[in-house]
């Protein structure tokens, strides 16, 4: 395993560009994942690390070796596709000795290797059987064995999970990431799926549009998103367009006033957002004291959508502007109904203002 | 069955027997005992099976025919291959373009394009003669069988295609992220998964050359014909069941070809 280093990577197709300038450091053993909605170039990205790709410019360097110009074939990544691209016509053993006889392993080297990496997937009852015999998880496994069993400087995965049910989504996942800590496996994933990003990842990509957006550990992207796009695209958020008044206040283009504590900074147009679960709310009758480092609206519910552990209260301002609260739901909580007059309250220091 | 039905079905039966009839009789003609063709026929007979191998052109015709046709298939499938997997692998314009391109040889009569080529190969000779080569392009094996490989070159690329048509091109990026080289992917990887569709090619294409008549005919020489010729030319001056015999034959040939093809890749979802 080998610390990958991608610098400033890009690919243009013509006129459109797939991918503008990445630079990534993956350490060894880290598990890094590239999130973003289709066609924002995270897969162009793998696909480029993986020598499928040829980039426009820029230089891809896994441990010391700079594998720019080198064909797959010379790369020694591990790649698990999508549709694992398992050979139909091998059996299971075969298909993970395939990568072994390809770097003329001895006979009895590729036969223990093969075992070991089967019963690393659990699969080692399986390994006479042909691959239509198997199941979409075992089929998996097989691809994540067969990737493993070259001993790879990098494990790929291409949306790994995507053909997989959710249940078994769940726990492939889990499996995924106990086997890459275990084993010390220096990983890239690339996923739209942003729950499967957030439970694996030691850290994660943003991208969209061919750029990275954002790249940090969980936290960062939920709680100092960097912009916009990450604000929304990771977790929910409210949003609300407008600028800063010279008193430091957050004043909405509806003209909704949001007093934003000591971090009234910034000039010309700016985002506030604030996470669903951090607007609390009360029933006009329960009104608490006031706090003053409270911000408060009132406003109307119009929508209630109840998620189990969670019911999402839509509020119509007197501005016309929207926002969702997020209210647990606890025996002792009371839901407002809707069209009830309710107030929203959330600490000064719980909103963000974004200026991308 | 509602009239619909019924009218639909009475119509298939129509063309089906339009079909088959000629063949039909062409086979019963072949166990007629006399030698002139009456109906009713006055009695049945074998000989004109064993008849056929007396005829030395039948023989010769037929040996040609066999050469003609698998060199032509060998030499198509080696060109007919790498142009499907290049196809298979592009879903631009210009690969719908080559895709066209690669059919006409089918598409244009077989009349037209033996004239095509026997001119072609006539001009070929002369211009070689002006630069002092004396090449024998006309009425070679080499001219035939080049004109041939035209005609199994477009079944090639169909039926090749077809069987890419499930194959997932990441199973052969897999092969070369596991260290293959674009070779040993091809090899271990692509080629098996397609292997019925090329044998299908190959007995196809084989078939199409082998009973191929209006293109051969421009482009045979002396002492070289092919069955089918040899079958043209025997009836300009007799029309006996020896005829019908070879015929049968050659259908027999053929009909188990296509039969076998078929077991491979369904001719239905390529014709």
């Amino acid at each position: 395993m080998a610390r990958v280093q991608l610098t400033q990577l890009v690919k243009r197709y013509g006129e459109t560009t797939a991918v503008a300038d990445v630079t990534l450091d993956i350490a060894q053993g880290e598990f890094m994942v590239l999130l973003g909605p289709s066609g924002c170039g995270k897969t162009t990205t793998l696909r480029m690390l993986a020598g499928f790709v040829k980039p426009t410019s820029g230089r891809m360097s896994v441990g010391d070796r700079d594998v720019t110009s080198l064909p797959p074939w010379l790369r020694n990544t591990g790649l698990v596709f999508q549709s694992y691209a398992l050979f139909p016509h091998m059996s299971v053993a075969e298909n993970v000795a395939f990568g072994l006889q390809m770097r003329r392993l001895p006979r009895a080297d590729i036969a223990i290797r093969v075992s070991e990496a089967l019963d690393m997937v659990r699969l080692g009852p399986y390994a006479a059987r042909m691959p239509r015999a198997l199941s979409g998880g075992q089929q998996q496994r097989v691809a994540l064995a067969r990737a493993l069993a070259i001993r790879p400087d990098v494990l790929l995965l291409d949306e790994p999970l995507s053909n997989l049910d959710a249940k078994l989504r769940a726990e492939v996942r889990v499996e995924i990431r106990e086997l890459q800590q275990r084993l010390g496996l220096t990983t890239m994933m690339v996923t739209h799926d942003q729950e499967e990003a957030l439970t694996m990842a030691d850290r994660l990509v943003v991208m969209a549009e061919g750029q990275v957006r954002q790249i940090g550990s969980q936290r960062d992207l939920y709680e100092r998103p960097a912009n916009r796009f990450v604000a929304g695209f990771v977790g929910r958020a409210n949003f609300m367009d407008g600028t800063i008044d010279p008193g430091g206040f957050f004043v909405s283009k509806g003209g909704t006033r949001i007093n934003l504590g000591a971090r009234g900074n910034g000039a010309g147009a700016v985002t506030f957002s604030i996470r669903p679960e951090h607007v609390h709310l009360t029933a006009q009758a329960l009104k608490s004291a006031t706090g003053k480092n409270l911000n408060r609206l009132h406003g109307t519910v119009t929508v209630a959508s109840y998620l189990g552990a969670a019911t999402d209260i839509h509020v119509l301002l007197p501005t016309g502007e929207r926002m969702v609260a997020s209210v647990p739901n606890r025996p002792d909580v009371r839901l407002p109904l809707v069209g009830e007059s309710v107030e929203l309250e959330w600490p000064m220091d719980s909103g963000l203002i974004l200026t991308d | 069955m509602s009239w619909r039905d019924r009218a639909l079905a009475a119509a298939a039966l129509t063309s089906l027997g339009f079909v088959l009839l000629p063949i039909v009789f062409v086979v019963w003609l072949a166990f007629f005992a006399q030698e002139i063709a009456v109906f009713p026929p006055r009695g049945y007979s074998l000989r004109w099976f064993n008849a056929v191998f007396e005829h030395r052109q039948f023989v010769s015709g037929f040996i040609t025919s066999l050469q003609v046709g698998v060199a032509a298939t060998i030499i198509g499938l080696c060109l007919g291959i790498p142009a499907a997997l290049a196809l298979a692998r592009r879903h631009d314009r210009v690969a719908k373009g080559l895709n066209q391109l690669l059919l006409l040889p089918i598409v244009a009569p077989g009349v037209v394009l033996g004239t095509a080529l026997y001119i072609f190969q006539v001009e070929a000779e002369i211009m070689a003669y002006g630069q002092g080569y004396n090449l024998a392009v006309i009425g070679s094996a080499g001219g035939l069988i080049a004109a041939h490989v035209l005609i199994v070159i477009p079944w090639t690329v169909r039926l090749v295609l077809a069987s890419l048509e499930g194959f997932d091109q990441s199973t052969r990026e897999a092969a070369l992220n596991l260290g293959a080289t674009p070779w040993i992917a091809f090899r271990r990887v692509t080629l098996p998964m397609i292997r019925p569709g090329i044998v299908a090619a190959a007995l196809f294409g084989f078939v199409m050359s082998f009973g191929n008549l209006e293109m051969s005919l421009f482009l045979v020489g002396p002492g070289r014909t092919t069955l089918p010729i040899a079958i043209l030319q025997y009836l300009e001056w007799k029309l006996d069941p020896t005829i019908a015999a070879v015929s049968v034959y050659q259908m027999l040939l053929i009909g188990s070809a296509l039969l076998l093809t078929n077991h491979f890749v369904k001719l239905s979802r390529v014709v």
